[in-house]
């Protein structure tokens, strides 16, 4: 197996290509350190008065950093693999929302229209 | 020894753990050690361990791996179907004053048995098994991506499997049910071995299942023959992919519910507990996110046997490839919508509720489109109705039933009433024995010749058909109607007296299958005595049109001396059509894996590890951990993975075959 | 079909595939990346079903303790930074193993498992701590599923460690061939993945918690 080229990731057609990946990883760590600096600074400050705003911020930028990380540092595009990472990703992603979104929402229901509690406060779930 | 001593040796594990004092337990293990002992002593004395570790268990021949996964699923099918045996007599005389012959806490492990079997250590690795055999080959391909990972992840299957055979004699197995609901499953309301056996033997299997799953698919996309693009794969590769994406999007969600509450039963943490603020409801929830698609991981590749087997014995192209494709991709998708309608009753609300059930009812539109596409597949085709077309047409018109009974159950406040019923369990043994086994035993008796060289025995096949098929009738027939009246499932006793004539009737409709079973090893069996009279010499005994019956009956470990350039959809049928001869010279060597014994040695580990954890020998479980962690990163320094078959040697086997085959 | 049956027999048809060399159709090398990927997908479920988990009962407090109470967000920035410069050195190592530089991609490996290893270091030590403070995985459901998401983000970063070292042996025995190359490729992903995971425990599990 050792004695033939090995195709690894994209990294490895020609220089063009090559030199365009290493452009995208330095991109990928300005954006990394800014996007994982902002939510904390925004928290530990309170910057924000409104926690609702503050949380909706860092959730966003949770978001773009998980594609940042995907597409810089796991190099995920559309021509990898003959697209199948892409493809294999974007499904996960369905099942990763319908996994943590319809579960929280199942479990919100039935909490709401099982449990008789007026709220589930701490002091009551003993 | 004092206490102490003992107790970190063998932790809970002591005499009474054995049951002797239970005599169906003690003439049980009496039967099955006896039948262990001969069939070592056989072993031993035609010399086969040898033979049999080199030749089969390191082996990583996607063929014989697939062979080993279906020996493993009859096996257990015979141990499932013993359990559902007695649970059907305990039914049919269980009835007033009649307490029946099983004590209810054994009667619990049996129904609990029956359904973990039947799901996890039968229809898994049946389907896996023939995936493993038919799908290389009809992708002409010469393995799977990964032979190592092939081997381990059946060895972990059997280990599981092992593990929940041992629970029948060393303490017990679980009374919660098939799957194991939280809290009654944590360990304040079972805090014996049961549940733990059930874990740990899922667990352990679950791995192997997540790892063969991913193999399968990155076969089918990195390995197929050149020129066969994804419209060209064959619909049973295509429903094998479908089904493994699937599982593995749907086996981290089981895998997660067992380990929580595995955290719940060893570190005491509070996920599915009464008390701390445990959720018990999200167990539920979790493990059905696995469930029901779960349902289509095993129906979809019968759905692809059944395209197969309809096209191959109508003698036509299958109709609507595309829209098959499409539904197949469809029904993927959707049945990750729909895991809440096995519990509408847990007051989700008009929203949840509606939202699941009518997810529901759409996903039997693309299955009715698939029923379609079979029929007009039928329709004005050169039918032969041989074997494998019986088990279709008989598919057919039992699927659809249990189809129709399932859009009713989705229907939420039909469900309130029916939720929990037998008229559930018979809907689901429904789709399952109509939908999925017959789908087996089809392919099962279509593509033996493929593997071992001779067709099963037609007559004992017929009996193993209408064993089968009539029994399934019988036996779940009187079980819907006493569903509909109101009968629940997991009954160990009843007091009314007017429904024992039904169960009476099931009972009879169990020993009619089990005719059908013994008829399918009866067929194995004179298959093998007349094999020669049954010899298949061409290859391609059935009249096939997928690239599978192009290479010899069996087909020699490199399936395809040169790879197959594939031009059409049905693409051996195309060869045959347009005069295909086979190559004669300029063979060149092959490049094939070696065998390894890693897989078993992981797999003999998980088991040890299982085993120490049931039974709390702290020990064995941290030594068997380290050994697994050495073992595999061990295996990585082994980089003598390959091998290659000169070329002489393959001239060798294809010239000893090149008389058997037929070009046109 | 019709067309394809009435085209003259024994016209030049290729009906076999003479070139051994190719990969996507040999055994297991050219695969090893897609599967890989196929894995970490995977994996990621068993993520979403964790966080799912820690999202039902997040609230769950039982009358224990709080989020805001017991997360101490500078060492939670201190993780996080360990990771995120691991994940970076990662990323330096790999043009040098692309280019076959043995010394530098060993060095930028070493540097990653370093990292890697003081991250685990502090988690342990923040676990610790909790556990000590009467704040264990058994008191409430909220930190049932709060330190088994963590910790099995723990749990992956030291088989991670593991593989790390058993690559540093591997590229001294043997160099940079294409074997230890792919499974150099394979353990970035791991990596880089690992981070990926972390970017959701920092924002929902400890930054979140401490502002609802």
């Amino acid at each position: 197996m050792s004695t033939r080229p090995v195709h690894l990731a994209p990294e490895d057609h020609g220089t063009a290509r090559e030199h365009g990946s290493r452009r995208r990883y330095r991109i990928g760590v300005a954006l990394a350190i800014l996007l994982t600096v902002i939510p904390f600074w925004l928290v530990m400050s309170g910057a924000l008065p409104n926690a609702a705003v503050t949380a909706a911020i860092i959730f966003a930028l949770a978001l773009v950093q998980i594609v940042v990380h995907v597409v810089s540092f796991l190099h995920l595009d559309t021509q990898s693999e003959g697209g199948w990472t892409l493809l294999a990703f974007l499904f996960t992603a369905v099942i990763v929302v319908l996994t943590i979104g319809g579960s929280v929402w199942v479990m919100y229901h039935l909490n709401t229209n099982m449990m008789p509690m007026p709220d589930s406060a701490p002091s009551t779930m003993r | 020894m004092t206490e102490t001593t003992l107790k970190t040796i063998f932790g809970r594990l002591g005499w009474e753990s054995f049951p002797i004092h239970e005599p169906i337990l003690f003439g049980t293990f009496v039967v099955v050690a006896l039948l262990g002992l001969a069939i070592v002593g056989a072993v031993t004395w035609f010399r086969l361990w040898g033979y049999l570790w080199k030749e089969w268990f390191t082996s990583v021949d996607h063929k014989k791996i697939g062979i080993m996964y279906v020996i493993l699923g009859i096996i257990m099918l015979l141990r499932g179907f013993a359990d559902a045996l007695m649970m059907r007599a305990q039914q049919a005389i269980a009835f007033g004053a009649n307490e029946g012959y099983l004590p209810a806490h054994h009667y619990d492990q049996i129904f609990t048995a029956h359904g973990t079997i039947m799901i996890f250590f039968v229809a898994i690795p049946l389907v896996v098994g023939l995936i493993n055999f038919v799908m290389p080959l009809q992708i002409g391909a010469r393995d799977v991506a990964f032979p190592f990972l092939n081997n381990l992840s059946f060895w972990l299957t059997a280990a599981g499997a092992v593990l929940t055979m041992t629970s029948l004699f060393i303490g017990e197995f679980a009374r919660t049910g098939w799957l194991s609901y939280a809290p009654l499953a944590g360990l304040a309301y079972s805090p014996d071995t049961g549940v733990d056996y059930y874990l740990w033997s899922l667990q352990i299997a679950g791995v192997g299942t997540t790892l063969s799953a991913i193999n399968m698919v990155a076969t089918i996309i990195k390995m197929r023959a050149p020129g066969m693009t994804m419209m060209k794969l064959p619909v049973f590769c295509w429903t094998a992919l479908c089904s493994n994406v699937l599982a593995i999007a749907i086996f981290p969600a089981l895998t997660v519910a067992f380990f929580l509450l595995m955290l719940d039963r060893y570190v005491g943490t509070n996920f599915f507990t009464n008390e701390l603020g445990g959720a018990p409801m999200m167990y539920w929830n979790m493990v059905w996110i696995w469930g029901h698609p779960e349902v289509y991981v095993l129906v979809l590749p019968a759905f692809g046997i059944y395209s197969e087997i309809t096209s191959t014995f109508a003698g036509k192209r299958l109709f609507g490839y595309t829209s098959m494709v499409y539904a197949t991709v469809v029904i993927t998708i959707l049945s990750y919508l729909v895991w809440l309608h096995h519990f509408f009753t847990m007051g989700a609300g008009p929203a949840v509720n509606s939202f699941f059930g009518i997810a529901t009812m759409v996903i039997s539109i693309p299955t009715g489109a698939k029923v379609f596409n079979w029929l007009f597949t039928m329709y004005r085709g050169d039918i032969r109705f041989e074997l494998p077309m019986m088990w279709v047409v008989a598919f057919m018109l039992t699927f659809v039933v249990g189809g129709m009974t399932g859009v009713l159950l989705a229907i939420p406040p039909a469900d309130f009433v029916l939720h929990n019923s037998l008229f559930l369990v018979a809907h689901f043994h429904n789709t399952i024995i109509g939908g999925v086994v017959f789908g087996l035993f089809a392919a099962m008796v279509y593509w033996f010749p493929k593997a071992f060289g001779f067709k099963l025995d037609p007559f004992w096949g017929k009996v193993a058909f209408w064993g089968w098929v009539v029994g399934y009738w019988v036996a779940w027939t009187p079980i819907y109607v006493v569903g509909l009246m109101g009968t629940t499932r997991r009954v160990h006793h009843f007091d009314d007296p007017s429904i024992q004539p039904y169960f009476v009737v099931a009972a009879i409709g169990a020993l009619i299958i089990l005719v059908g079973i013994l008829g399918f090893v009866m067929s194995i069996v004179m298959g093998f005595v007349k094999r020669e009279e049954l010899r298949d010499t061409t290859g391609d005994p059935w009249d096939g049109r997928t690239l599978e019956w192009s290479t010899s009956s069996p087909p020699p470990a490199y399936n395809f001396a040169f790879l197959p350039v594939v031009h059409d959809l049905d693409a051996w049928y195309d060869m045959k059509a347009r005069g295909y001869q086979r190559p004669a010279g300029e063979f060149r060597p092959i490049h094939m894996p070696r065998n390894t014994g890693t897989g078993v040695i992981l797999a003999g580990l998980s088991l040890a590890l299982g085993f120490g954890m049931v039974w709390y020998m702290w020990w064995l479980a941290a030594l068997s951990f380290i050994g697994l962690l050495a073992v595999a990163v061990g295996h990585t320094f082994n980089f003598k993975r390959d091998t290659f078959i000169p070329a002489a040697e393959v001239a060798a086997t294809e010239n000893a075959r090149q008389p058997l085959a037929v070009g046109a | 079909m019709t067309h394809r049956t009435t085209a003259a027999p024994g016209a030049a048809i290729t009906w076999h595939h003479l070139d051994a060399d190719d990969h996507d159709h040999d055994h297991g090398g050219g695969a090893t990346v897609l599967g890989f990927w196929i894995y970490l997908m995977s994996d990621a479920l068993i993520f979403a079903s964790l966080f799912a988990m820690f999202g039902v009962v997040s609230t769950s407090y039982a009358g224990g303790p709080v989020p805001r109470q017991i997360f101490d967000l500078p060492l939670v920035a201190l993780n996080t930074a360990l990771l995120l410069a691991s994940s970076i050195t990662f990323g330096q190592a790999m043009p040098h193993m692309e280019a076959g530089r043995i010394g530098p991609t060993r060095l930028w490996l070493a540097v990653t498992g370093v990292l890697g290893a003081a991250f685990v270091g502090v988690e342990l030590y923040e676990f610790s701590h909790l556990i000590a403070e009467g704040a264990g995985p058994q008191r409430s459901a909220f930190l049932s599923a709060f330190f088994t998401l963590v910790g099995t983000h723990g749990a992956h970063v030291t088989v991670g460690l593991i593989w790390v070292v058993t690559m540093l042996v591997q590229i001294g025995q043997h160099g940079l061939t294409g074997e230890i190359r792919r499974r150099v490729v394979c353990l970035s992903m791991f990596w880089h993945f690992l981070d990926i995971i972390w970017i959701g425990v920092f924002n929902f599990v400890y930054l979140y918690g401490v502002i609802r």
